[in-house]
């Protein structure tokens, strides 16, 4: 399974609206440690080590 | 303090070379009466060899040392003859608790597989395990020569022999070895001597031991928390040894002074957090610890063997340390008796390094990821850790990746150089370079253990009908046939699940219980080829 670095979220700012807003009203702590849970429920969802080991080279630039 | 157990103290006997002053040489010196230091010692004599063992010291070992021995050396010990004791002395556990400040996050189970003769984990106190092994090694006065206060101060290798410059009471004498064993520990004198590398990474945390004697009713588990309320923003574990005795473990930070925080007036007020007010205890022991991971860079100089922490060291997350000097005992034993016989040329002790170097490399991998996850290394793996910490009380995915330790394993060799690969496909788990798994079976009608039953050779295991020929020989070396159905009874089955036994299947299996080669029909060529490759012989 290749990282998909193409549009693949149907309405980008409805998604994009959901995510901010969630964070809006918490500490900069509680934000950090939300955003620690976030990659890893969506790590283990798509599991394949090799998509995963690609998109942690991706975001590191 | 008090204490459960009495130091014994064992004389120290002027040699006879020392006081006629005459040099003399010894096939083996083992440097170091630890656990690593005896286990040698006893593997040694009870294949024959003459051994002299030097301790700069007259007793065991004082103070928290080692706790945990796993299913791998404890069979070690059992080829020894000594497991029974240690098993009878210690704890044997399976049930482990991990805490995230006052929650319990989850629980483990090691889910000890049934049908093996040794338990899956015991702890025990590192002082006991000595003590039994200096027993035992007085049951060979004719080939265990255990000198206390002997302190190796030099030493020269030249081609065929090494001398040793060694201080006792009675001055500097010195004495020679055609081969040395140095188990002389994490602060290796003989390693220094070598001017060998000693290189990893150092973790700037330090940890609080205390062993402390309580008759309260903790369950016999492995209780860990992270970030406790007790001892807010550190780790803390919690562990039984034998005699009512309890392992206490804080993490205190890299600024935690030693001095003072090893003091009774600060110590005890931790305990009390842990345990809970009103809990009695009484402390044996307290010290504190930093640890680095690291290994040594060739397990082999000349004719000078390293091997447990001199070789390497590793945090204590795991129990790693003294398990894995173990099993480089057991690598080394056979190789250098079949190498003295001048059965197999001296490359296959160049094995040793390659096979036990490998299984440090592995050793210190899952230390170190055990150690980043307990003290993360800056703010966003903290919160990675927190994360993963939080989520494991609901969700099954989180909780692989808490890692309170990774407890030891044996790392099969799966690269070995000696081992032949397999020509054809075989289930379960015993690959060539893989320690083989024990089963219950029975002899002559009687119950006994597989692993038992192999004995300090080599030889090869068959299901189905037996081979013509009793045994292999290659240069001078035999693999001795042994047939399920016909020497022993696998009454169960277990053994040929394991081993995925179809008729004809066979294993070559080396002298420490490794799986060398393995075939489905039994060729003798096939086998003479790859019983020539495990013990470093070129077939002719």
């Amino acid at each position: 399974m290749a990282l998909n670095l193409k549009v693949n979220i149907a309405r980008p700012d409805d998604f994009y609206e959901e995510l901010i807003h969630m964070q809006r009203d918490l500490s900069e702590d509680d934000v950090q440690l939300m955003n620690a849970k976030l990659i890893l429920i969506l790590s283990n969802h798509i599991g394949d080590q090799e998509t995963l080991s690609e998109a942690i080279r991706v975001a590191r630039g | 303090m008090l204490n459960t157990y009495t130091w014994p103290e064992y004389p120290y006997i002027q040699s006879e070379e020392q006081k006629n002053s005459t040099v003399k040489r010894h096939p083996v010196v083992i440097i170091g009466a630890g656990l690593i230091g005896l286990t040698a010692a006893l593997d040694c004599a009870q294949r024959g060899i003459a051994v002299v063992v030097l301790d700069d010291n007259n007793t065991v070992s004082i103070g928290s040392r080692a706790v945990c021995y796993a299913k791998r050396p404890l069979e070690i010990w059992d080829r020894l003859g000594i497991a029974d004791k240690m098993v009878q002395k210690g704890i044997s556990w399976n049930l482990g608790k991990v805490f995230f400040k006052e929650d319990l996050a989850y629980e483990f189970d090691l889910l000890p597989e049934e049908g093996h003769k040794m338990p899956a984990m015991i702890n025990l106190q590192q002082y006991y395990c000595e003590e039994y092994l200096v027993e035992e090694v007085l049951k060979y006065p004719d080939l265990i020569d255990l000198r206390w206060k002997h302190k190796v101060i030099s030493l020269a290798q030249h081609e065929a022999y090494t001398s040793l410059q060694v201080e006792t009471p009675d001055g500097v004498f010195s004495l020679e070895s055609d081969w040395t064993i140095a188990c002389d520990g994490a602060n290796s004198g003989v390693r220094d001597m070598v001017h060998a590398e000693f290189t990893g990474q150092f973790f700037q945390d330090r940890f609080l031991i205390a062993d402390v004697v309580m008759k309260a009713d903790f369950p016999t588990e492995r209780w860990f928390w992270f970030d406790p309320t007790f001892h807010k923003n550190q780790s803390a574990l919690l562990h039984k040894q034998s005699d009512d005795v309890w392992r206490l473990d804080f993490q205190m930070g890299w600024d935690a002074d030693p001095k003072e925080a090893t003091k009774p007036e600060n110590v005890i007020p931790l305990i009390q957090a842990m345990l809970g007010h009103g809990t009695e205890f009484d402390l044996e022991w307290v010290s504190i610890y930093q640890f680095a991971c690291r290994r040594i860079d060739k397990f082999r100089y000349g004719r000078i063997f390293f091997a447990g922490d001199a070789a390497h060291q590793v945090s204590p997350f795991g129990a790693r340390g003294a398990n894995t000097g173990l099993q480089d005992i057991d690598n080394l034993a056979w190789k250098l008796k079949m190498v003295m016989d001048g059965q197999a040329p001296d490359g296959l002790m160049d094995s040793y390094h390659e096979e036990r170097a490998f299984a440090a490399d592995d050793n210190l991998m899952n230390s170190t990821r055990s150690t980043d996850f307990i003290t993360p290394k800056n703010r966003a793996s903290r919160y990675f850790r927190d994360a993963v910490l939080e989520l494991s009380k609901k969700y099954d995915f989180a909780r692989p990746l808490v890692n309170s330790g990774r407890l030891s394993t044996p790392t099969p060799y799966l690269h070995s150089s000696l081992n032949t690969a397999d020509e054809d496909d075989f289930a379960g788990k015993m690959a060539p370079g893989t320690n083989c798994a024990d089963a219950p079976i029975r002899v002559a009608g009687k119950k006994a253990w597989f692993l038992n039953l192999l004995g300090d050779g080599f030889r090869l295991l068959v299901f189905g009908e037996a081979p013509a020929v009793s045994e292999i020989t290659y240069g001078g070396i035999s693999a001795k046939v042994m047939t399920a159905g016909n020497d022993f009874e696998d009454k169960d089955g277990l053994l040929t699940t394991r081993y995925d036994g179809a008729d004809g299947t066979v294993y070559l299996i080396r002298p420490d219980a490794h799986v060398a080669a393995r075939f489905r029909a039994f060729d003798p060529a096939k086998i003479t080829a790859a019983l020539a490759r495990a013990t470093g012989q070129k077939e002719e």
